[in-house]
């Protein structure tokens, strides 16, 4: 029995309905329940993380022991890694909260995870211009009204465009908080109606591909 | 201003300079900084769970409450790597069970707010052209989307209708994307030729 779906199905179906009955009616035992609930929700999700930090070091030490290809650099992954836990450590024991303002810790995290993030994230402006340039080439309307969108809304948003006329950001917010607005929020519609469905489909057990 | 002095300066600067050679082409430098990238991201983000939930919501209820309730989700979180073992990979069913129903309990409400707030949203309280705009084009994308019946006659012209007001809402958010990253980029730059440099102030 424990070897099959009805046990997993069935813890589904009760934190999923107790959840939802919770939204309603947030007293006792329901709103203790949703709270213990949230609270476990919170430890467990973590470990799924930590599955998964497991995989990747798995996958760069298995590329280490074979000498892959490009081995190497999973040596300075594993050091990357390695380096942050540790200074997190001493950076715990020296300061007692290694998220403290000048604790080595924080100073990895100011000078190394935040500049090489926002320099990766601003350096996929480059390609998605040169992406978007071969995909929404004006072939057709429906391309060209998105191309010429797109247009509007950058020129918009830089200062030059007010200085050639004030009405161009006018318009560029326009786009934004009319026709962009509405597509935005047929789309989310959309998606909302989506996810209560999958949601019921889960909760009421028709939906089992996540235990397979 | 004179060029840093700073240790951490000359890191955060190499690196970035490191991830902007890939637009040249690809090369050991940026290869060396995407791993390190990921590599203390990964780190920092288990710090993070550890800090935030293996020591605020197990270690100190456990020691400081005696509140032994926790070591129930610690199991189930353990049993997570039952996955890694053959023949005992069925007991990761419980704890993604747990997840996966919890996950669909707050989802289901918050999707019935979210619809709610954009319905509210979408219905004019005054009639102005930008509203009637806006309601034309909710339902006209709404229908686009679906698929139940055929796209023909009438529904095939109120869909052409939705085309046009996705392809405006996705060009404008392509258009938005890109100018996000440009002022990352145009903060790098300024983080180079001032912090580091000291040409700017």
């Amino acid at each position: 029995m424990i070897k099959g779906k009805g046990i997993p199905l069935a813890i589904s179906f009760l934190t999923g309905t107790i959840i939802i009955i919770a939204f309603f009616i947030p007293h006792a035992p329901f709103g203790s329940f949703e709270e213990i609930s949230l609270r476990w929700y919170s430890i467990i999700a973590g470990f799924t993380m930590l599955l998964g930090v497991d995989s990747l070091l798995r996958l760069h030490t298995n590329k280490i022991k074979r000498k892959e290809n490009h081995w190497a650099y999973s040596i300075v992954l594993l050091f990357g890694f390695l380096l942050i836990v540790i200074v997190g450590i001493i950076s715990t024991i020296r300061y007692g909260n290694a998220f403290l303002t000048g604790s080595g810790f924080m100073y990895m995290y100011d000078n190394m995870i935040i500049p090489l993030q926002s320099t990766m994230f601003s350096l996929l402006a480059f390609f998605i211009a040169s992406a978007a340039y071969r995909a929404f080439r004006a072939r057709n309307f429906d391309a060209t009204l998105l191309l010429i969108t797109a247009i509007i809304v950058m020129f918009g948003r830089v200062p030059i465009s007010e200085m050639i006329s004030p009405k161009i950001p006018i318009f560029t917010e326009w786009i934004m908080s009319v026709p962009q607005m509405a597509a935005k929020r047929g789309i989310i519609i959309g998606i909302a109606l989506g996810a209560i469905g999958v949601s019921l489909r889960i909760i009421l057990g028709i939906e089992r591909s996540y235990l397979s | 201003m004179a060029i840093s002095t700073s240790i951490w300066i000359w890191i955060a600067a190499l690196l970035t300079l490191s991830i902007y050679s890939f637009l040249y082409k690809d090369n050991p430098f940026y290869k060396f900084s995407e791993k390190i990238l990921v590599g203390i991201s990964i780190g920092y983000t288990v710090s993070i769970y550890f800090h935030n939930t293996i020591i605020a919501k197990v270690w100190n209820p456990l020691v400081h409450d005696h509140n032994f309730l926790v070591i129930v989700p610690l199991i189930l979180g353990l049993l997570m790597f039952s996955r890694l073992f053959k023949g005992k990979a069925y007991l990761s069913r419980i704890p993604i069970a747990f997840v996966v129903g919890t996950g669909c309990g707050m989802s289901i409400p918050s999707s019935f707010e979210n619809l709610f707030k954009q319905v509210q949203g979408t219905m004019p309280q005054v009639f102005t052209i930008g509203n009637i705009i806006i309601l034309i084009g909710v339902l006209s994308t709404l229908i686009y989307f679906f698929f139940s019946v055929e796209h023909k006659g009438i529904i095939g012209k109120v869909t052409r209708v939705g085309i046009t007001f996705i392809m405006i809402g996705f060009g404008a958010a392509f258009g938005a994307t890109i100018m996000a990253r440009i002022s990352l980029f145009i903060g790098r730059i300024q983080f180079l030729l001032g912090d580091w440099l000291g040409i700017i102030s």
